[in-house]
């Protein structure tokens, strides 16, 4: 992103792409194996795995090596900048699906199986009452406990809130070349992504052990395992990112007015984050 | 403002040589040639398919293969046809052209665009493997339905993952699509100066991104479903089948549009240059390409007419899939109007962008009668709802990729093709692809089911009708093959302009087109 290179930079070649594929069909032919119950399954899966986020590390450290070569002009800095926006775009309606799912149960499925539409209820559970949390008609005589709102979830939305105001702090530093004010407030980011997790971790573990609310307790156990689910791999790939960004901010890697892989690894942050409230309305509150 | 710079410092203008080239390319225009040979190679593995439906269906009884083989072929037909061949040839046009119609180095993001393309034969080694497992092939339908689709045998996880990788694969090709329009246009090129092939894609690669994802979600569930006790379409967990089909098709709908918005953009680019006169309402198309974009998430109920929905849904969906209609028929005007008074010649990429207009129409049409909520009880899954889809996607879709070969063949190979033979393709897949799919109209009205082997023997003329069409049509496609690889080999050599009528830049450049284009951007006035 010099201003001294006005050319665009296309690499010459790129050999990570290509030597992934077998770890990706490694890794996604080992899990299908594992879930036949075909006793390779597990160690395809970690080769593929292994392969896979070698292949990773390799491309990002190329990709990182030649910013640090000022290959990149202003214009391959905006095609990173579009790239990542479309690609948080696609993470949206990802996370939207599984949203969809919950809006469809809560809204539909459930009041029609309740009765609120008599052919289902007629031919399926004669006059049964459902109401929201519940395991559905099947499991009527199953025992569980929804996940209360206010402790742990107000604790971790309270924690994440925070965490990207450390975020933006960090980042208000870095345009003001104030480079330890970056290390702490990036530093302050990960450390409460990581308080989050075990936070998520143990809301896990008291959902198995206390509540009986597990991932086969019906729709409520179904969606709330899977969104939070998926939300805590974000967080976590998140977290990952913000820390390599803290170890390529103290090797010195960006400057005040070129910092695109902070800022990257922020959008995603903010990303998670505003899925995070998301969550905690719809799983948690309502 | 921008040029192009290579690692190496050696003769960058000629490819790498060998395997590795082909490997670890980021070339726009090896990367585009790889997307067009992997779709050919699945075009004709997707067809294979189909002709063995046509076989078993050319007389009533069990005749070729046990009606399980038959239903996997029906659903690996689709699934190949739709991620295999249509999908990575539009990708792979797009990747070859769209640099050089805006007057780009390269594509945005080549790295990514590497990646993109070496997924798809990821993905496809793990749902081709499918038919040599247990339990066979997924045999469901290409829609996955649950609780049908559970019953599936080990092929069950390896199709999820395939779907999720040819997810990504297309995801990605797409952001990088997407960036390169938005970024890499020469000075000049505004956005409205844009050829329409190169809007077509920008809308596209926005539904790609909005909809994929959203697939992706929907095999997931369906995999924690069979897996790890999840209810999401199980009622007795207070999940819902029909759940299901509300977020598959909310991919569904706008995927069609993916297999056809591009085609839109290359006929808008052929009949100009073929009626010698400029696009008929440049303007009016985009919008409408955006209406369509637009309309097509809020049409996914004409799918699902029969499985039960309240009456308000029904009308929605009705009244929201019978607007799409408008903006599809300002584009048929629009091309109509474009060649009125023209001075027209029928070079082989003219018939084919011809007949797709006006076989494309009675596709569209019928999709009109499919959209009335009421009737569409009648036609529903059967051969009806076959002869519409394939209306739009074999003489829609595919006729525009074969029309876009033969366009811009000479500028990628530096030859003219044969104009005879590419005439022998033409005319005998446009008559066998009517012999093929118009009878499947009246037997599906007539009420034959599809994706059955067998049928009642009142159906036995039009089916054997039907088939005679489809050998035909399969093996017409073997002169196109022909053409390409004659065309590869040698032949009359092509000017730099190609075709008298073609305007846009990419018919500037020498042909065939140097290996680096653009390295400094041209000025666009
Ligand atoms: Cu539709």
């Amino acid at each position: 992103m010099s201003q001294a290179n006005d050319v665009y930079y296309v690499p010459h070649e790129s050999r990570w792409p290509v030597y992934g594929i077998p770890g990706m069909v490694l890794l996604a032919g080992g899990f299908s194996i594992y879930l036949n119950g075909g006793s390779w399954g597990m160690p395809m899966m970690v080769i593929g795995a292994v392969i896979t986020l070698l292949m990773t590390v390799m491309w990002f450290r190329d990709v990182v090596n030649e910013s640090l070569a000022h290959k990149y002009n202003a214009q391959v800095d905006r095609s990173f900048r579009q790239g990542m926006a479309w690609f948080i775009f696609s993470e949206v309606m990802f996370f939207g699906a599984f949203f969809g799912a919950l809006f469809y149960a809560r809204v539909f499925s459930i009041p029609w199986l309740g009765g609120e539409d008599p052919a289902t209820s007629r031919f399926l559970w004669d006059s049964v009452v459902l109401s929201w949390p519940t395991a559905g008609p099947g499991f009527l005589d199953l025992e569980f406990q929804p996940m209360g709102a206010w402790a742990l979830p107000t604790i971790n939305t309270l924690i994440l809130l925070t965490s990207g105001v450390t975020l933006t702090i960090a980042h208000h530093a870095m345009k003001e070349n104030h480079r330890s004010k970056v290390i702490w407030g990036l530093a302050a980011t990960v450390l409460l992504g990581a308080i989050f997790m075990s936070v998520q971790s143990y809301e896990y573990v008291h959902a198995y052990q206390d509540l009986n609310l597990r991932m086969d307790t019906g729709i409520y156990g179904s969606t709330f395992f899977m969104l939070t689910g998926f939300h805590g791999v974000h967080v976590t790939i998140g977290a990952i990112a913000l820390f390599v960004i803290l170890i390529r901010v103290i090797k010195g890697h960006f400057t005040a007015d070129d910092h695109f892989g902070f800022e990257a690894a922020a959008w995603y942050w903010h990303f998670v984050d505003v899925v995070w409230l998301g969550l905690y309305v719809f799983v948690y509150l309502i | 403002m921008s040029s192009t710079t290579h690692d190496a410092h050696h003769d960058h203008h000629a490819p790498p040589k060998g395997i590795t080239r082909w490997l670890f390319t980021t070339n726009h225009k090896d990367l585009g040639i790889l997307y067009m040979v992997f779709a050919l190679i699945m075009f004709f593995v997707g067809g294979a398919m189909a002709m063995i439906i046509r076989v078993e269906l050319f007389q009533p009884g069990l005749t070729l293969v046990d009606p399980h083989f038959f239903n996997q072929m029906t659903t690996m037909h689709a699934l190949v046809m739709i991620f295999g061949a249509l999908m990575p040839a539009f990708t792979g046009l797009a990747n070859w052209l769209i640099p050089v119609q805006i007057g780009a180095p390269d594509m945005a993001l080549p790295r990514i665009n590497n990646w993109a393309f070496w997924l798809l034969p990821a993905g496809f080694t793990l749902l081709l493997l499918t038919l040599f497992l247990p339990g066979g092939a997924p045999a469901g339908g290409w829609t996955m339905y649950p609780p049908l689709i559970l019953q599936l045998g080990d092929a069950f996880p390896f199709l999820i993952f395939a779907v999720h990788i040819l997810g990504i694969s297309s995801i990605m090709g797409s952001i990088n699509i997407a960036a390169t329009i938005l970024n890499m246009r020469a000075p000049g090129m505004t956005l409205m100066k844009m050829p329409l092939f190169v809007w077509a894609w920008l809308i596209t690669a926005f539904l790609i991104v909005a909809v994929m994802p959203v697939l992706a979600g929907a095999v997931t569930m369906l995999l924690t479903d069979q897996y790890f006790g999840t209810s999401f379409f199980n009622a007795a967990g207070g999940g819902d089948p029909v759940m299901f089909q509300h977020i598959f098709w909310f991919f569904g709908h706008p995927e069609v549009y993916i297999l056809i918005l591009p085609a839109f953009g290359i006929v808008s680019a052929i009949i100009p240059t073929f009626a010698r006169k400029p696009l008929f309402g440049y303007s009016s198309m985009v919008y409408a390409t955006a209406s369509i974009a637009f309309l097509s998430f809020i049409v996914w109920g004409h799918h699902m007419f029969s499985v039960g929905m309240p009456l308000a849904g029904q009308l929605f969906f009705m009244y929201a899939t019978m607007l799409v209609a408008v903006p599809t028929g300002v584009k048929i005007f629009n091309w109509m109007a474009t060649m009125w008074q023209g001075s027209m010649t029928f070079e082989t990429p003219m018939l084919f962008a011809i007949a797709f207009v006006i076989l494309f129409t009675i596709g569209g049409l019928s999709g009109v009668m499919l959209a009335l909520a009421p009737v569409d009880l009648q036609y529903h899954d059967t051969y009806f709802v076959v002869a519409h889809f394939h209306y739009v996607l074999v003489s829609g879709a595919i006729f525009s990729v074969f029309a876009a070969v033969y366009f811009w063949l000479p500028k990628w190979t530096g030859n003219m093709y044969d104009e005879r033979l590419g005439k022998w393709h033409f005319w005998l897949s446009t008559i066998s692809v009517n012999v093929l799919f118009f009878p499947q109209h009246f037997l599906g009205l007539a009420g034959m089911p599809r994706r059955i082997p067998d049928y009642a023997l009142q159906f036995a003329e039009f089916n054997m009708i039907s088939s005679i069409g489809g050998f035909v049509f399969g093996l017409s496609q073997l002169i196109f093959l022909w053409v390409i690889i004659k065309c590869v080999r040698g032949g009359e050599k092509a000017s730099d302009q190609v075709w008298e009528g073609a305007k846009g830049l990419e018919w500037t450049l020498p042909s065939p087109a140097p290996y680096h284009t653009f390295e400094r951007p041209p000025v666009v006035k």
